[in-house]
């Protein structure tokens, strides 16, 4: 890309030639103070958006403060974002729109202090935008009051015996923050007192947005204005002070410049078909193409299942498999997880419901049946279970069975005979047979057996999965 | 179609995609956090973009970028998370930006405990935030409902350049159902007004600041007439076995779920007790409230939530003094049971 280096002596195109947008009786002019480092550090930009030829493509976010109003001026795409978040929004919207060229000029209160994380965060990760930083050392717009980057003993509205030390920490330095962090590929403080200074903003301006288009990643331009309203001085005054004072304290320089070395980074935006959404959407379902699935008569069938037990023994992935299956004998399903207060403790337990009619509440509270693999659940669920319902319960795990005469108790080892079969974890899984056989009814044994392995996708578990399964399905037909 | 068992937090993730969300921006919290995850899984595999912001700030202020392209982009959280975003949801329905905000929402107030509770009515559809905005405000109550209003927030954002927001309890995002996904969506509406770095949309602004009073007074006339018609056009309300009720039952979320077994239940008892469950909460559905309260039979209204008498003051509105407006709510995270509402339900009875 070559730069035109024959219209310094006119407006950039980038800039509109009257605001309209300002909407007074001066639309030449800018609303900013004489003296303000803004007009100039605007006519860099625009001059230099304008010699890149990127006007159409480029969008500038203005920030909160004197420049919120910086789309007066540009006549680029804009953006106008709440206070300290033009990096989040420009983060936003580069990455929803990585062909564009984001700019996002923020004041030192805007940037220093209320979008602090903001600014850390979005150049910690080398969001491709460029960065302008104006330090005047003080809000300007708001009329003078302290800023993050006002100086020890600097007087402002807010700190009206001058910035204290102790009270008020120390003024940040940005550029050295920032340049301390890895993805940043460039990182330079300019001033602008004298046409010297001016020159390098200028070819500071110019590399930071290069870098951009040349998709190297985040660059930061941290600019020394003067501020002559809020600091009570003349132009000259405020020029001199920057000269003498402020940039001593925030001496100007590049702090990193790794443009070089870093290789582009390119986002393709794809868009893929929708052909096969279910697959790329994740939506793992039981095959279309199984001819089993049976469709059991309808008469009034309501479950309501508590299960219950330590986290880790599987007794949600049960309530799952139960859910599912039910889900393809046509049934209505509903599965919730022990959800609020328990969330974090060590036991779980999961309510599920199966119904012909359309689920209402889907916590159960009186469940038809409970299983329980532990004694805390058995002892909080216990008398919940409706009259005539049935417990199924660990008896290895549970040394006091149930107490109640009016409920069916299945005791059974489930997680001893699990691990006989090879693996504690499938003691699930021989419930599952249990629960299958006593509602055989209405639960297609075969069915499960074919579904198993498509609910429960880990190949490892399928072979014993099946087995266990079979082991509960045979000790129900014995023993119950 | 075959249906799919999945958790509603999932369901708004494949919503989002089927409506052709491809921008996620959010940063995680209980019980939110399927959302943000299910979104890192999926949307770059559909060319799209997740990205974990700094905070909650950080999320709702990309969100308001990405949106002013006119991308259809998506963020989610949880009440306290929600509290957070209220500064940017401001600027979002300020700048009329379309997007999609999901609240699942929990127990507060302050950092309150990660159980359901309907505490943030106020917060979502009164606004939490500054200025004279409304959100449209989408209360699912099933996981199918959590796909589709997902895909039809995204629509009604677009259609009104406003934020919208689905907002279900904690159990709700929890709990799986059979879900059937619609087909996606292929054609979207044109945007005019938005900032895409282009020739043709070099000229637009988004913007939410105006410091002329006058002009900003115009901007907020502009705003309402456009909350007029949203009124006007796009309730939802799910009545059930409603008609010849002479007991109203009114809910929405979770608590809907549970009028409904209740409703079943006295039904077959032979009590008269009916349900109006607002789908929209704002716009609040205030014509079909209006109609029953002018009926003769209707004995009174009995409004549930989980919280200290949100929604209830909205229905108190409309029905003005005709029947009377009965309020029971849980906090804390605690959903009632059916006993409990049932019993309520009776001892009004008695009362009125």
């Amino acid at each position: 890309m070559t730069i035109q280096h024959n219209k310094v002596l006119q407006k950039p195109e980038t800039f509109y030639d009257t605001f309209v947008r300002k909407g007074d009786s001066e639309l030449k002019a800018t609303h900013y103070c004489p003296g303000c480092g803004h007009g100039i550090l605007h006519k860099l930009i625009a001059e230099a958006v304008s010699d890149f030829d990127i006007q159409d493509k480029t969008v500038l976010v203005s920030p909160v403060g004197c420049s919120v109003f910086a789309y007066y001026y540009f006549d680029t795409g804009n953006i106008q974002s709440a206070h300290g978040r033009a990096p989040a929004v420009g983060t936003g919207y580069k990455r929803a729109n990585p062909d564009s060229i984001l700019i996002s000029y923020q004041g030192d209160g805007d940037l220093a202090a209320i979008g602090a994380n903001e600014i850390i965060q979005a150049a910690n990760r080398g969001e491709a935008m460029t960065v302008f930083f104006v330090n005047n050392a003080i809000y300007g717009m708001t009329g003078g009051q302290m800023a993050p980057t006002t100086l020890i003993g600097q007087k402002t509205t807010t700190t009206p015996y001058g910035r204290n030390s102790h009270s008020e920490g120390f003024p940040i330095r940005m550029s050295e923050i920032i340049a301390t962090l890895e993805a940043p590929v460039y990182v330079e403080r300019c001033m602008l007192t004298d046409a010297r200074n001016i020159a390098k903003t200028r070819k500071a301006v110019r590399k930071a947005l290069k870098a951009q288009i040349d998709h190297k990643g985040f660059s930061f331009v941290e600019v020394l204005s003067g501020c002559p309203t809020g600091w009570k001085m003349t132009p000259q005054e405020a020029k001199n002070w920057i000269d003498s004072v402020l940039s001593k304290y925030f001496v100007p320089g590049v702090f990193k410049d790794v443009i070089e070395e870093r290789e582009p980074i390119i986002i393709k935006q794809e868009t893929p078909s929708f052909k096969d959404y279910h697959k790329l959407m994740d939506i793992s379902h039981l095959s279309e193409k199984e001819d089993v699935v049976p469709t059991p008569e309808k008469n009034n069938f309501h479950e309501e299942l508590k299960i219950a037990g330590f986290g880790g023994q599987g007794l949600l992935s049960l309530g799952y498999v139960i859910a599912n299956v039910a889900m393809g004998h046509q049934y209505e399903v509903s599965w919730l997880p022990s959800y609020g207060p328990e969330m974090r403790g060590g036991t779980a337990n999961c309510s599920v419901k199966i119904s012909d009619k359309r689920i209402g509440a889907p916590l159960v509270a009186n469940p038809t049946t409970l299983i329980v693999m532990n004694k805390p659940s058995l002892e909080k669920f216990e008398n919940d279970v409706v009259s005539g319902g049935t417990i199924i319960y660990d008896s290895g795990l549970i040394d006091t069975p149930p107490s109640r005469d009016d409920v069916t108790v299945i005791g059974l080892p489930a997680t001893e005979m699990a691990d006989k079969l090879g693996s504690t974890k499938a003691a699930n899984m021989i419930v599952l047979g249990i629960f299958a056989y006593l509602k055989k009814q209405i639960l297609s044994d075969h069915y499960i057996r074919w579904a198993l392995p498509q609910i429960l996708k880990n190949k490892a578990f399928h072979e014993i999965n099946q087995k266990a399964f079979q082991t509960g399905f045979d000790y129900a037909d014995k023993h119950v | 179609m075959k249906k799919v068992l999945i958790k509603g937090n999932d369901a708004v993730v494949r919503g989002a995609l089927l409506a052709g969300c491809r921008n996620y921006f959010g940063y995680p919290i209980t019980p939110a956090s399927e959302i943000a995850e299910g979104s890192a899984l999926l949307f770059p595999r559909v060319g799209g973009t997740f990205l974990q912001a700094e905070s909650e700030i950080g999320a709702i202020n990309m969100l308001y970028g990405a949106a002013s392209s006119g991308v259809r982009c998506m963020t989610a959280s949880s009440s306290p998370g929600i509290s957070l975003k209220m500064e940017g949801i401001s600027y979002l329905a300020g700048s009329e930006l379309p997007c999609v905000i999901v609240d699942i929402t929990r127990g507060g107030p302050g950092l309150g405990n990660i159980a359901p509770e309907q505490g943030d009515y106020n917060q979502i559809v009164k606004g939490g935030g500054h200025g004279n905005y409304k959100l449209i405000v989408l209360a699912p109550n099933s996981a199918q409902e959590m796909c589709d209003l997902t895909m039809l927030a995204f629509e009604l954002a677009d259609k009104y350049r406003n934020p919208t927001v689905i907002m279900a309890d904690g159990t709700i995002g929890q709990m799986m159902e059979p879900v059937e996904f619609p087909q996606p969506v292929t054609s979207f509406p044109k945007k005019d007004w938005a900032v895409k770095a282009t020739a043709e949309t070099r000229e637009n602004l988004v913007s939410s600041i105006e410091l002329d009073p006058d002009r900003l007074e115009v901007h907020n006339q502009k705003l309402q007439k456009k909350y007029a018609i949203i009124e006007e056009k796009e309730v939802r309300c799910e009545e059930y076995r409603s008609d010849d009720a002479e007991i109203l039952l009114c809910g929405f979320g979770i608590v809907s779920r549970l009028l409904q077994s209740v409703v079943d239940e006295m039904r077959a008892e032979g009590i008269p007790v009916g349900l109006i469950r607002p789908i929209t909460l704002f716009p609040f559905p205030r014509k079909i409230i209006d109609v029953y309260a002018s009926k003769k039979n209707v004995r009174f209204f009995n409004v549930f939530e989980l919280n200290n008498g949100q929604m209830v003051d909205d229905v108190k509105l409309v029905v003005n003094g005709r029947k009377p407006v009965l309020f029971y709510g849980r906090m804390g995270g605690n959903l009632p049971t059916i006993k409990e509402i049932s019993a309520e339900i009776m001892k009004n009875m008695r009362q009125s």
